[in-house]
């Protein structure tokens, strides 16, 4: 094209010439990171070979030898390590999933009540936002394991607030319904009520968009969701009998038992992280624009419908994302539990570590398993976020 | 015309009585609707019968300097167990009769943190002030010249630990994470790739695995005879860990740039290395000042985390303090103390964070 250029491209040397700079970058880059990677290596296989520990995952198979306090699934200590991290997985996916729950509500109604007209509502949700969010979440959990397992009377003495739940330094222990064949179907109507809910949902949508009249969806889905159970309970006899905790000896039968470790760390990761939660709802609905509520009233829209039309959709697209990262977090964080001994993931893995020695294989199955956790949540958060993200025309 | 309404507006609408002075703001923000003042009313209540015995197991029927058996008899707070152990709070194992070493080298961090303050100060002479007094203050630490004796890292502990994984772990971390943000958007695709692996990586998993992989895998990659301090390795830890956080923050900054920025910079002839410094950079990194500041508490705070790999920060010598039969059941004081010290810590990190963002801001 021009009669220059091919000879003054030739001038140019080619630490001069982007392109080739940048290749020769890139190239001296991997080959030093090629270099590190050979020497940890080999340092460290030789290093693994003088001390005698073996390398590989088939300390799986073998037998663990060590108990674990609590387990979703049975467990002892003949059973092997891979079951014994099995175990280890649920109980952090116990305290994840659970204080998760418990943190959405507790951070929705603080971040709302940050937002409150109410001065003294507001100021004390801004006094507990900001004084959680500076004391370090460690602290906290050695703060209220402190208090559960050291301030807390023993069984014998326990404290019984209401009918039916205990507190003691072994835990919450609290009456639960004594297990019925109606459970089973009761859960089966549930189920059955959640299927309903979802068609009904897709009808009215459609019912509407033909004709033109809303149904009272919310309401109706209510009166499934709790009308279905009850009628099944009923239909059995309605049985009321409770497993009632007693004090037997040195420790209570029957009911259910949360440990001082569980509760700590579940009461730990809540209050913190819904400090931080509050923060995203609060920013989340102030993200809103006024004139939204003001086109929604002028448009005729009732206010009971505003919120869950309007307002809420939009602040939920602002929300998701760093809500998810809390989430994330908080699932993270439960990885403290090795320092208050609940038999998390983290703490399981260490004591297999101490007793094979095999530390590179453990702490690579501890960030695996994280990476998991970390990955699939984000992925399937990337899919929700597309699918309410805003679609502009 | 002009008069009338201004005489109207002077002298015949005032605002009602009730919506202006104390009453008013009372009555507008307290006791709106009937839901607001039962909400008013009921947390009234609640303070009026928890705030009197708080103030009472605190102030009034707490001990101050007593022995732990003392405090056994104390209706209230048993302060004793911080007066009668501050020392070993604050200062671990660092040998008694030396601690005036690290008290003045602490003095000498917030005195130079407190001078940084303003900005007016930032200049070459606070750069070399700065150099010399972490010079001084690990020489004030470490002993073993000026007729200091030599003090093992093995015995630092406490409140000093504590200052030295934060000032060290969050000053080598921002530019690790700005390096790591500029690697996540460059146009080579080995070093992106690199780059994008590890800053996922590293989020994706718990600090307290890297801690795991410092204190315990790290020895065995380095050739025998070698070995590293414990307190460097977490160190480390917490270095790489933090960066990826702010990797990822500068990275929406970066992003915030427009593109006419890399172009106008591009046309003035400029090359990448002084288009990032003098011009994206600068723009970049202050509008990601909040969530820069966020980081650097999460980091400050996380330096807890050290207490598990068994490194004697102000959490585990707290901790050693209470594990002793003396002083054991007395938790909730001692924490609250520590609780108080990092609460100051963090809380004026945020409120720095807060006015540089004002001072720098260019808005009008």
């Amino acid at each position: 094209m021009f009669a220059l250029s091919s000879a003054s491209i030739e001038k140019i040397p080619f630490w001069l010439d982007p392109k080739k700079r940048s290749i020769i970058a890139q190239v001296v880059v991997l080959i030093m990171f090629g270099l590190l990677a050979w020497y940890l290596v080999s340092t460290t296989l030789g290093n693994l070979g003088k001390q005698g520990i073996a390398t590989g995952f088939g300390f799986l198979d073998r037998e663990s030898a060590f108990e674990i306090g609590e387990s979703l699934i049975p467990y002892s200590a003949a059973d092997t390590y891979a079951r014994a991290l099995l175990v280890g997985v649920l109980n952090t996916l116990r305290v994840a999933l659970v204080g998760i729950v418990l943190t959405i509500i507790l951070g929705a109604f603080i971040g709302i009540a940050r937002l409150s007209g109410n001065w003294l509502v507001s100021k004390l949700a801004g006094i507990y936002i900001e004084v959680m969010q500076d004391i370090p979440v460690l602290l906290q959990l050695f703060f209220w394991y402190a208090i559960f397992y050291g301030m807390l009377p023993s069984p014998r003495q326990a404290l019984n607030p209401i009918k039916g739940l205990f507190l003691c330094n072994r835990g919450m222990i609290f009456a639960v319904p004594q297990l019925h064949p109606s459970h089973k179907y009761i859960f089966l109507a549930f189920i059955l009520g959640c299927v309903l809910v979802y068609f009904l949902r897709h009808w009215a949508i459609s019912h509407q968009a033909r004709t033109g009249k809303a149904l009272p969806v919310f309401k109706i889905s209510v009166i499934i969701l709790v009308g279905f159970p009850l009628l099944t309970w009923v239909a059995f006899g309605a049985p009321t009998h409770m497993d009632h905790p007693k004090l037997h000896g040195f420790n209570f039968k029957g009911g259910v038992t949360l440990s001082p470790e569980f509760m700590a760390l579940l009461l730990g990761l809540v209050l913190y992280t819904a400090a931080f939660v509050a923060e995203v709802v609060r920013a989340g609905i102030q993200s809103v624009g006024k004139g939204q509520r003001e086109a929604a009233m002028s448009i005729g829209l009732k206010p009971g419908q505003v919120l869950p039309l309007v307002i809420l959709p939009q602040a939920l697209r602002v929300i998701t994302p760093p809500l998810t990262s809390q989430m994330l977090n908080l699932t993270k964080n439960s990885s403290l539990a090795v320092a208050i001994g609940y038999p998390d993931f983290v703490s399981v893995a260490n004591t297999t570590i101490n007793q094979t020695g095999q530390s590179i294989e453990g702490v690579a199955l501890i960030m695996a398993v994280y990476l998991i956790f970390s990955l699939s949540t984000s992925a399937f958060m990337n899919w929700y976020n597309k699918r309410v993200a805003l679609v502009e025309r | 015309m002009e008069e009338i309404v201004e005489n109207f507006a002077a002298e015949e609408v005032k605002p009602p009585v009730a919506s202006v002075g104390v009453m008013g703001w009372v009555k507008e923000n307290l006791f709106k609707g009937w839901f607001n003042s039962f909400l008013t009313v009921v947390i009234l209540y609640l303070l009026f019968k928890v705030i009197p015995s708080i103030f009472e197991w605190m102030f009034i029927d707490s001990v101050w300097s007593t022995t732990g058996e003392g405090c056994r008899e104390a209706a209230g707070a048993c302060w004793s167990v911080i007066t009668d152990n501050l020392r070993f709070i604050i200062f671990g194992f660092y040998p008694y009769d030396q601690q005036w070493r690290p008290l003045i080298a602490m003095f000498l961090l917030f005195g130079l943190l407190f001078y940084s303050r303003n900005r007016k100060h930032w200049n070459r002479h606070l750069a070399y002030g700065w150099l010399f007094g972490l010079f001084a203050m690990g020489l004030l630490m470490r002993g073993g010249m000026f007729g200091l004796s030599t003090v093992e890292s093995t015995k630092w502990g406490g409140l000093p630990l504590t200052l030295l994984l934060s000032v060290f772990g969050l000053t080598a971390a921002y530019p690790l994470g700005v390096i790591l943000a500029l690697g996540r958007q460059s146009k080579m695709p080995a070093i992106k790739i690199l780059c994008v692996v590890y800053i996922e990586l590293i989020r994706g998993v718990p600090l307290i695995s890297l801690l795991f992989m410092g204190s315990i895998i790290f020895p065995l990659f380095l050739p025998e005879g070698i070995t590293i301090d414990k307190i460097v390795r977490a160190q480390v830890a917490i270095i790489l860990f933090t960066a990826a956080y702010i990797a990822e923050v500068v990275r929406g900054g970066l992003q915030g740039m427009s593109r006419g920025q890399y172009e106008a910079a591009e046309s003035l002839g400029l090359s990448y290395y002084l288009t990032m410094r003098l011009v994206i950079l600068p723009q970049a990194l202050k509008i990601v000042i909040p969530p820069t500041v966020s980081i650097l508490i999460s980091a400050f705070k996380d330096t807890s985390l050290v207490a598990i790999i068994a490194l004697f920060d102000l959490l585990r010598t707290t901790q050693t303090v209470l594990s002793h039969p003396k002083w054991m059941g007395f938790s909730p004081e001692a924490y609250l103390f520590i609780a108080i010290l990092y609460f100051l810590g963090c809380f004026s990190m945020a409120n720095y964070g807060r006015k540089l963002e004002k001072e720098l801001s260019t808005e009008y």
